[in-house]
């Protein structure tokens, strides 16, 4: 078969594009296309279809139609289900304390990671990208290790409090761990390395004679930042905050590790439908689809935003 | 221009801001390092140096479980970035030496879902898919499960790679009548080789590092690393899991050494 191909292949590619480009390399996307689709595609339509399931009581479900799920994460029904309907706040609670909890852990990267971005883009060709390897290193660790790291490290009789005590800085130990602090510092922890790349690279293409002409122009260092390099790393920037957003709001490890019962998240609220011993399995479904809901939404005005900047 | 605008470039304050988060990113990392030398069986208290719990790892009965882990972890992840790698290569190939059709940028959505979707979403899709068609979780289920979410880790370096690589040399072996399997094996693949390394090592360490979709899709007895370390954990840091946290870490930061090392040489 190999044999007769050199004759026929170079007679169809008359025109020199037509060997390079060949619409039937298409089919080399197939194995992709099935392997997503069957084991991702297809089991979140099969999650949405769990969550309008009724559930049974040691996990799984009975396949009857229900509204169950949804109807017990927006009304509370009192304990009998037959008081009249008001507003369940408990899970809307959780699911706000997350996004609250996802939006402070992007400021936070933010902060951070833009003027260590900057910082980096900025060095010399020699040593950038020496740097650029340091911030990423810890990214390659295993998360889990971090931040089973970062529990030692900030617990109560833990070494970070007792050389704060040796020194004498402190009196007695800082209580961080089951904070939303420790959260926060978990959540930084994991997902810096997301802000930092895509700002680093929006920084390294930025034309600096531009705020060359703003300082000869008597613009301060600052309103420079603000007026001229700000606006044109916006890209980087918000492509960094989704990055950084969009695992935030269903982290698991950092809330589960570093914050306690207290601090409560989405992740280990669906973990615990199916793993713990609440086990409601289309409620689980239900908390899936309304994350991945959110998700969806932020990604849709991304991409909108995108388009529209892409457009002008 | 350069020393013009080296000034202009500089920003007070910005070198210690990436100090300190140098410091918080590598502080507990190398805290964790150091107390794994300690010989005290009292976590906090400092004992003296020593290779005890390294030795009680390799040597006894009570870790043998995290040797299997180990193992389990190895293998699933060899096993789940070759298939990753082979379906992004090709993937990649059908993607950028395809022309323009309708409904690329749908199929370039598809094959980088899984990087979209949040990863606890997936893990419960997963779970409820595999149950729903009677499918025993264990080995086999985790195996799957990471494949799909290695393929956009293992499709976008080699899809950067592809796209730098200029249609000539293909056009030039195909006008010598180099068969379309001769153009790939001889011309096309040493030219993608570098983007499908990084993209093999990516995905290898992504499939190492999960935790939240090996937790769901697990079967009862089977355990990675990632999981069976969760589960000590949950009981309290031992100095064995702070031994074998320091091993881990030091196998991810040679596999990035090397992968840096290697990137550099690629580009001189």
């Amino acid at each position: 078969m190999a044999g007769l191909t050199p004759t026929t292949s170079t007679g169809t590619s008359a025109t020199l594009s037509g060997s390079a480009f060949d619409p039937l390399r298409k089919r080399l996307l197939f194995p992709a296309w099935f392997v997503i689709g069957f084991f991702l595609v297809l089991p979140v339509l099969l999650m949405l279809v769990y969550s309008f399931l009724t559930k049974e009581f040691r996990g799984g479900v009975v396949w009857e139609f229900s509204t169950a799920s949804y109807d017990q994460f927006f009304f509370d029904r009192g304990l009998f289900g037959d008081e009249p309907a008001k507003i369940e706040w408990t899970y809307i609670t959780i699911f706000w304390r997350s996004i609250v909890q996802a939006l402070i852990a992007t400021v936070i990267c933010l902060l951070i990671g833009f003027p260590t971005a900057y910082f980096i883009a900025t060095r010399p060709d020699s040593t950038r990208n020496l740097w650029l390897f340091l911030v990423t290193v810890p990214y390659w660790v295993n998360l889990l290790i971090r931040t089973v790291s970062m529990k030692f490290l900030i617990r109560d009789n833990g070494p970070m409090n007792e050389w704060l005590m040796m020194v004498g800085l402190i009196d007695s130990p800082i209580h961080l761990i089951n904070t939303n602090i420790a959260v926060q510092l978990g959540l930084f922890y994991s997902y810096l390395p997301f802000m930092v790349l895509p700002v680093y690279a929006s920084v390294e293409r930025f034309n600096f004679s531009l705020a060359e002409a703003a300082a000869d122009l008597y613009a301060s260092r600052w309103t420079t930042l603000r007026r001229v390099i700000l606006p044109a790393v916006k890209p980087g920037i918000i492509a960094g905050c989704i990055l950084v957003f969009v695992p935030s709001l269903g982290a698991f490890l950092a809330p589960d590790l570093l914050g306690g019962a207290k601090n409560f998240m989405i992740g280990s609220l669906i973990e615990e439908q199916f793993k713990g011993s609440a086990g409601n399995w289309p409620f689980g479904a239900a908390c899936s689809m309304i994350l991945l809901s959110m998700v969806l939404l932020v990604l849709m005005v991304y991409a909108r935003s995108q388009a529209r900047a892409g457009a002008q | 221009m350069a020393q013009a605008s080296a000034g202009i470039k500089k920003y007070p304050g910005f070198l210690a801001v990436t100090l300190v988060c140098l410091l918080v990113l590598y502080l507990p990392l190398i805290v964790v390092m150091v107390y794994s030398f300690n010989d005290s069986a009292s976590i906090t208290r400092w004992g003296g140096f020593s290779f005890r719990w390294y030795h009680e790892v390799f040597h006894s009965a009570e870790n043998a479980k995290f040797k299997e882990a180990t193992w389990n972890s190895i293998t699933i992840a060899l096993m789940a970035a070759i298939a990753a790698t082979v379906i992004a290569t090709a993937a990649a190939i059908g993607m950028i030496r395809s022309g323009q059709w309708r409904g690329k940028a749908s199929s370039f959505a598809l094959i980088n879902l899984p990087l979209m979707v949040p990863e606890i979403v997936t893990a419960v899709a997963t779970l409820i898919f595999f149950s729903a068609i009677g499918f025993t979780t264990g080995y086999l289920t985790i195996l799957i499960a990471h494949c799909v979410f290695c393929i956009p880790f293992a499709y976008l370096p080699i899809a950067a790679r592809l796209q730098g690589v200029e249609t000539i040399y293909e056009q030039a072996a195909m006008d010598l009548y180099a068969t379309r399997w001769q153009t790939f094996t001889k011309v096309l693949l040493p030219l993608l080789a570098p983007g499908i390394i990084s993209g093999f090592l990516l995905a290898f360490i992504i499939s190492l590092d999960d935790f939240i979709i090996t937790n769901f899709v697990k079967g009862a007895g089977v355990e990675t690393l990632p999981t069976a370390i969760f589960g000590a954990v949950k009981q309290g840091i031992k100095p064995n899991i702070m031994a074998i946290s320091t091993l881990m870490l030091m196998v991810s930061v040679c596999f990035v050494t090397v992968s840096y090392l290697v990137g550099r040489l690629g580009q001189k």
